[in-house]
């Protein structure tokens, strides 16, 4: 099993459970966002790299080329980074409405002030 | 504000170019790489240099909320428009070939049409983000 | 002629009507684009659902390219059914936004929200339409991104980290279901719907397509609140404004419901997802936690909207007993009881608006001698809750019996009898909201309450009403839902 020419995959799982982590372990709001775009970011690395063809040119037509990556997973990723700057952009307001309407942004804190209410 | 003479200076420089790279991605896009998204993120990002250095007011001053809000809408109709366009003709929806005569022809000008529509919707809605997050006063 | 694009005009139509609400912002305007739009959809769905059950499955090739290049939308039962739950919902809720309290509180900007309706309404038929896996993810972020916007425009400001939480649990099961449909696409070099399960059953199921199953699996569940990946639906449907309870409660669960069955039965197909893996032991146990867990929290809730919310969980958890069985019986009682319960839940949290908008209260003591003075929703909330419970002559009883009858078919009596068992706590907690309502007196010096205003009541009682008229009128739900159910399971 070829462990070094897998790498992309490597770094792929990499980022997913970093991501991932800061997500679950985090309690500020604004890291766990952070950590939510590293997650994303994960999928899009998957993405790409299942689209490289060895020894392939940018998938544009010229004369001479014959071996082209693949295109479909990059404009695939492209819809799933708007997706991500939209959810990043929401996800950021509400921060903004929490901090707000309850003055912190720290998720324990939110609690407290909830139970106590 | 005054202070920052060089950055002034290189900002009204870049500007221009900044922008015409913007509509190159964009009309580019059906021939080479580039396409809606790319040109409405680069296109924002010119007016969000602007408004970081001349401040928001000025920047709102060219582009208000109400074009803003008009733009993100009408880009989306656009795209939608062109669909609806080609269901009239005869076509299946999006179905660029049956807009001319001859196909080729109907999928350039398709494409065209929708990847404006992308783009003014994708410019309108970063800048949108930019002034929404910049002018809050918590 | 144009009956052949209804499906393509199915999603259209409220996606123009959305951003049409920002551009004709005066007034009443927006509310006419909402209401013809989504009565356009209702009843371009109900044609679709005739069509498919005279000819049989609908392909339509958007922008005209073949199908397994371009993407293609496919309707059979399944999707016809989910779209007419999805589209019937949202056009019998957009009347009663009209006069809800929601609009007094947003009032200068209630076309936003409008078109965050139109476009979570585009994004739920979007998932329930698409033949292509791609699209399907697209279109599930576009109704749940709108669906976060929706939660965080409730009153309470518990309401915006309820959405904040639904956000970040529900882009993670997105993010999974999308890592899921790249693994898909890495082992058979595809994304329609239908080519992908012909390429995997001649290239066969290794690895990649395992590890894909897993992600899907996981973030579906995520997405339809399946115990335990449950915990951000409590929050989000207890401070979501009234109407966007009623609405996302009795659609966005069931869209994410059909999105397992698409994919198990249709994609993976019943052999490899049920028998290659062990998929139905897990499921039926975590459903049956789930239908107890959610009855049995809900009983000791104080907030009524609290307890309709863990009722969710355990509903849901019924939906996917049925899965688990993996027959015809089983998918097609499934099936059934999304359109059911999204008559009852969609009935019961409408009343609990017309409540909240006299009495600006979910606290169950509040509820107390509601009975004689708000008659007709109390009544409306009576009887959904008795299709809740499962009582004869209501919608509820059909799907609990055909429940039944699918775990005895398969000779597991004692799920049947669970069954039952977890409908007496529902009988329990209806019934503590009954006897406030109807046996308690008001206590004294409270303020006086009278009825709910007519147009919060008629989209009421027209879900409510429905309870009753396909509790004794079965035979279209019954026999959908066993087209259904053959559909997806591919027999025929």
């Amino acid at each position: 099993m070829d462990i070094v020419g897998l790498y992309n995959y490597w770094i792929v799982i990499f980022l997913m459970m970093a991501g991932f982590y800061v997500v679950i372990a985090r309690g500020n709001l604004i890291k766990k966002l952070v950590g939510l775009n590293v997650f994303q970011a994960s999928v899009f690395v998957l993405y790409i790299s299942m689209g490289k063809v060895t020894g392939g040119t940018a998938p544009i037509i010229a004369e001479g080329i014959t071996n082209y990556s693949n295109p479909l997973p990059h404009v695939l990723i492209l819809t799933a980074i708007v997706v991500g700057v939209a959810t990043t952009a929401l996800g950021l307001a509400l921060v903004v409405r929490i901090r707000q309407a309850y003055g912190t942004i720290e998720e324990d804190e939110i609690h407290k002030l909830d139970d106590d209410s | 504000m005054n202070d920052y003479l060089v950055l002034r200076v290189v900002t009204k420089l870049l500007m221009p170019f900044i922008l015409l790279f913007a509509l190159y991605v964009q009309f580019h896009g059906d021939f080479g790489p580039g396409g809606g998204f790319q040109a409405g993120v680069i296109f924002a990002s010119g007016f969000i240099l602007y408004a970081l250095i001349f401040g928001v007011e000025n920047a709102e001053s060219i582009l208000p909320d109400g074009i803003l809000r008009s733009g993100m809408a009408g880009g989306v109709l656009l795209y939608a428009g062109v669909g609806i366009v080609s269901l009239l003709m005869g076509g299946n929806f999006l179905d660029y070939s049956v807009l001319q005569h001859d196909p080729v022809h109907g999928q350039h000008l398709g494409i065209s049409v929708i990847e404006f529509g992308v783009g003014t919707t994708v410019a309108c809605v970063m800048i949108t983000v930019f002034y929404t997050f910049a002018r809050w006063k918590g | 002629m144009i009956t052949e694009h209804f499906p393509a005009l199915q999603i259209v139509i409220p996606l123009i009507a959305a951003p049409l609400c920002i551009l004709l912002r005066w007034r009443n305007v927006p509310f006419g684009i909402a209401l013809v739009a989504t009565w356009s959809a209702f009843i371009i769905s109900c044609l679709l659902l005739g069509q498919v059950m005279d000819q049989g499955i609908i392909s339509y090739e958007l922008g005209g390219w073949a199908a397994p290049w371009g993407i293609e939308y496919r309707i059979d039962a399944a999707n016809a059914m989910v779209l007419l739950i999805v589209s019937g919902i949202g056009s019998v809720v957009v009347p009663y936004t009209r006069n809800s309290m929601l609009l007094e509180y947003i009032h200068e900007r209630h076309y936003m929200f409008y078109s965050a309706y139109l476009l979570c309404l585009t994004g739920l038929m979007g998932v329930a339409i698409t033949g292509d896996a791609f699209n399907l993810f697209v279109f599930l972020e576009i109704s749940s991104l709108s669906s976060y916007v929706l939660i965080s425009l409730g009153f309470d400001r518990r309401a915006l980290t309820a959405a904040y939480q639904y956000l970040v649990l529900g882009t993670i099961g997105a993010t999974f279901i999308v890592i899921g449909i790249g693994l898909l696409y890495h082992a058979t070099g595809s994304l329609n719907m239908l080519d992908i399960s012909q390429r995997l059953e001649i290239n066969g199921y290794d690895r990649t397509v395992v590890a894909a199953f897993a992600f899907i699996t996981v973030g579906t569940l995520l997405k339809l609140a399946l115990f335990p990946l449950h915990l951000w639906l409590p929050d989000a449907y207890t401070y979501a404004p009234s109407s966007v309870s009623a609405f996302l409660a009795a659609t966005a669960t069931k869209v994410a419901v059909y999105v397992l069955l698409r994919f198990f039965f249709t994609i993976f197909g019943a052999e490899f997802s049920f028998e290659t893996l062990p998929s139905g032991p897990p499921l039926m146990a975590l459903a049956i936690i789930a239908m107890f867990t959610g009855s049995f929290v809900a009983i000791f809730q104080e907030n009524i909207k609290r307890m309709l919310a863990y009722s969710s969980v355990a509903q849901i958890g019924y939906m996917i007993l049925g899965v688990s069985l993996v027959t015809v019986n089983g998918v097609a009682a499934t099936v059934l009881h999304l359109f059911n319960h999204a008559l009852i839940k969609g009935g019961l949290f409408l009343a609990m608006g017309c409540i909240y908008f006299r009495i600006s209260s979910h606290h169950i003591d509040n509820f107390a001698g509601l009975g004689r003075r708000m008659p007709l929703t109390m009544a409306a909330f009576v009887v959904g809750g008795l299709s809740l419970i499962g009582v004869p002559l209501t919608a509820g009883f059909i799907s609990k019996w055909q429940f039944v009858l699918a775990a005895l078919d398969r000779d597991l009596w004692w799920v049947a009898a669970l069954l039952m068992m977890s409908s007496l706590l529902a009988v329990v907690y209806v019934w503590r909201v009954v006897e406030q309502a109807y046996f308690r007196s008001p206590p004294a010096g409270s303020e006086a309450v009278t009825e709910a205003p007519t147009s919060l009541l008629i989209p009421t009682w027209v879900l409510v009403g429905a309870n009753i008229y396909f509790g004794i009128e079965t035979e279209l739900p019954l026999t959908v839902s066993r087209m259904a159910a053959r559909a997806l399971l591919g027999t025929q």
